[in-house]
């Protein structure tokens, strides 16, 4: 859901000339007077800044492109990986589609809600993580199976031993 | 062994870098593509292979390039899908990941057929890392001379373009990913106009999956005729299957079309068996969107014929008794699997996934959901069985996109089949919850 008036909804996203200028590279792939094709990987370059796509992010990306809000915002509430809240600093995405189950994923996304502390989709309270069921990420070969963006890190046949060691690094990361 | 068209060189260290590639044969379906060959020559080849699109629908690839309008001034577009998403499908990710360049090859010669001066992959969001790799790939091509202005000297101009999606399975359907690469919702087009006449930018367009487009390589470099004798029947070539679920060795396989299922299943050269010793129950052998089918009835059709991994065997017996080889997303249940759960969770999927645009489908999916979760969970009535039967009646054929077909075949299938395990669960509400039903009573589905 998209809450225009959200106090969280800050400028988090500084558009610097290097960012402007990967937008530029991006708008050129596609012919003259399609700018607006550029969006969704713009979009992408928006969020692995910021961790979230906010409303005033949106709007300068809707400047940049020549195009009305809210063509931004149909767009960034249609597709599952853009965020319209602020997010863990790791989102860890679990598959929890039917391939996977077969394989013990539900085992592992109660053994996630468990070590972290946090329901689905709420973000722990240093901020490090927060953690969410998504559907079939084509690996299914190796479930069971999850991602962890801006980078799409992907950590194949997972167990509850991998995901504590996961965690336990993550967190030594800060 | 089974003839390796795709996956032949996916063993040569560094066959990811064009160096390596080019040692092993790579790029020689382009020299020979512009060369010697011209466009209508490319296209009288891939429609001698009889090459069937590899993303599902299994629509012959060089009639679809023939559909393609030419109209003067205006430009033509081959779009890439590699949006990877039907459950139990991981065969495109594999491919990018490991042999990128025999992706870009296809790539250039299939554009070059359709005289495309630009062209697109459209790859998943999630696979950031693959969209690198094609990137690095589309890079090293172009440093030598096969990507660019005036290809090989030839004066054939192409770009390709990788673009990502943002997590959305309905961007798979060749409409809802021209939407999504014009930057708008993945909202599925109602057809006609039919992409080959208005596709992207309102231009004609071809959209093929990532293995077609990777299977356009060898055709080119040993003929048509050649790729034709491979396979079965109308079932030409190589396919890429995915496999999952409770196997010995789940992977990606590259098998001749014909091969039969109960030696792709068994034999140590494919999965090597069901994992832990346990008994087969079930297999979805296309992708989550085709019917489910009990062990006995994949193994072997309905005459008692051995069951083979083509496009026609698995279909044998429609609807009743058969399946689809869609995807190829083969996913094998074992004794232990729970039918009415995994039902429930891929119509949550389904519902999940629906764009929104059709009332059948957005309702009908998530009503399905609703009632398979009720059942799932010890509150099953046992007028819900043919309740759901109904709803999936409703929303097979009444919607824009085949997501809505592809919703409703899972649940009408499972029904058909497992009914038993249904009605165990309604009548057993408290039971079903910490025990499964076990393997699928046969007998009953015999005379059913
Ligand atoms: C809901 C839905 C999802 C689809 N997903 C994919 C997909 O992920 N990849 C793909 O290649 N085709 C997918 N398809 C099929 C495409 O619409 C299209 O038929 C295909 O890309 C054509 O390529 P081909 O002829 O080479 O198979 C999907 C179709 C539907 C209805
Ligand atoms: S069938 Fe479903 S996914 Fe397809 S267009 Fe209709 S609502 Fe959208
Ligand atoms: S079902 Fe989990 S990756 Fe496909």
């Amino acid at each position: 859901m998209l809450n225009i008036n959200n106090t969280e909804n800050i400028e988090n996203v500084e558009f610097t000339p290097e960012l402007i200028g990967k937008f530029n590279e991006i708008v050129s792939r596609y012919p003259e007077g399609k700018q607006k094709s550029a969006l969704l990987p713009i979009l992408h370059e928006v969020q692995a800044i910021a961790g979230w796509l906010s409303v005033p992010s949106m709007n300068k990306v809707a400047e940049f492109l020549n195009i009305e809000y809210i063509e931004v915002y149909e767009v960034a509430t249609f597709y599952t990986m853009y965020f319209l809240k602020p997010q863990g600093k790791y989102v860890l995405e679990v598959c929890r589609t039917g391939p996977c189950c077969l394989v013990g994923a539900e085992k592992i996304m109660k053994h996630i809600e468990s070590t972290l502390g946090v329901k689905e989709g709420e973000v722990t309270s240093d901020g490090l993580f927060s953690w969410r069921g998504v559907e079939c990420m084509a690996a299914c070969g190796n479930g069971p199976v999850l991602q962890i963006g801006p980078e799409y890190t992907f950590y194949e046949n997972l167990t509850e031993e991998s995901v504590n060691q996961l965690i336990g690094k993550l967190k030594n990361n800060k | 062994m089974t003839r390796q068209l795709l996956l032949e060189h996916i063993n040569v260290p560094g066959i990811n870098t064009f160096e390596v590639y080019r040692r092993m044969g790579g790029y020689s379906a382009v020299e020979k593509a512009i060369k010697t060959m011209g466009p209508e020559g490319v296209l009288e080849e891939v429609k001698t292979s009889g090459l069937r699109g590899r993303g599902g629908a299994g629509f012959p690839t060089g009639m679809k390039w023939s559909f393609l309008a030419k109209p003067e001034g205006v430009p033509r577009y081959l779009v890439c899908n590699a949006d990877e998403s039907e459950p139990g499908t991981f065969k495109d990710r594999y491919l990018m990941t490991y042999i990128p360049h025999l992706l870009i090859e296809g790539m250039i010669v299939s554009s070059f057929a359709l005289g495309a001066h630009t062209s697109y992959i459209y790859v998943r969001g999630e696979m950031m890392q693959q969209i690198r790799i094609l990137e690095q790939a589309i890079a090293e091509a172009k440093a030598n001379g096969f990507l660019g202005k005036n290809i090989l000297g030839s004066g054939y101009d192409l770009e390709v373009y990788v673009h990502p999606g943002a997590g959305a399975y309905i961007c798979g359907e060749e409409t809802a990913l021209l939407e999504s690469l014009e930057g708008k919702r993945g909202n599925p087009r109602i057809k006609p106009p039919f992409p080959a006449v208005s596709g992207l930018y309102n231009c004609p367009t071809v959209v093929n999956n990532v293995e077609t487009i990777a299977a356009t390589v060898s055709i080119i470099n040993d003929g048509g005729a050649e790729y034709a004798k491979i396979g079965i029947g109308r079932s030409t070539g190589t396919k890429l299957i995915s496999a999952g679920g409770n196997l010995n060795k789940p992977g990606v396989y590259e098998i001749e079309l014909g091969l039969p299922v109960e030696e792709f299943i068994y034999s140590d050269e494919y999965c090597g068996g069901i994992a832990n010793g346990k008994q087969l129950k079930a297999v979805v052998a296309g992708g989550s969107s085709v019917p489910i089918l009990p062990a006995n009835l994949i193994l072997k059709t309905i005459e008692g014929a051995p069951r083979l991994m083509s496009y026609e065997s698995l279909a044998e017996g429609g609807f009743v008794s058969g399946t689809m080889l869609g995807s190829g997303g083969f996913i094998a249940f074992d004794e232990d699997q729970c039918i009415v759960r995994n039902t429930w969770n891929f119509t949550r999927f389904y519902h999940h996934e629906s764009c929104g645009q059709c009332s059948p489908c957005r309702e009908g999916t998530g009503w399905m959901e609703k009632v398979l979760f009720s059942i799932e969970n010890g509150q099953g009535r046992s007028s819900d069985m043919d309740l759901l039967v109904n709803v999936a009646k409703n929303i097979e054929g009444n919607t824009i996109c085949p997501l809505g077909d592809a919703a409703a075949w899972p649940v009408a299938s499972a029904i058909r089949h497992f009914r038993d395990e249904f009605e165990w669960h309604v009548n057993n509400p408290v039971e079903s919850q910490s025990r499964n039903y076990g393997l699928a009573n046969y007998a009953i589905m015999a005379n059913s």
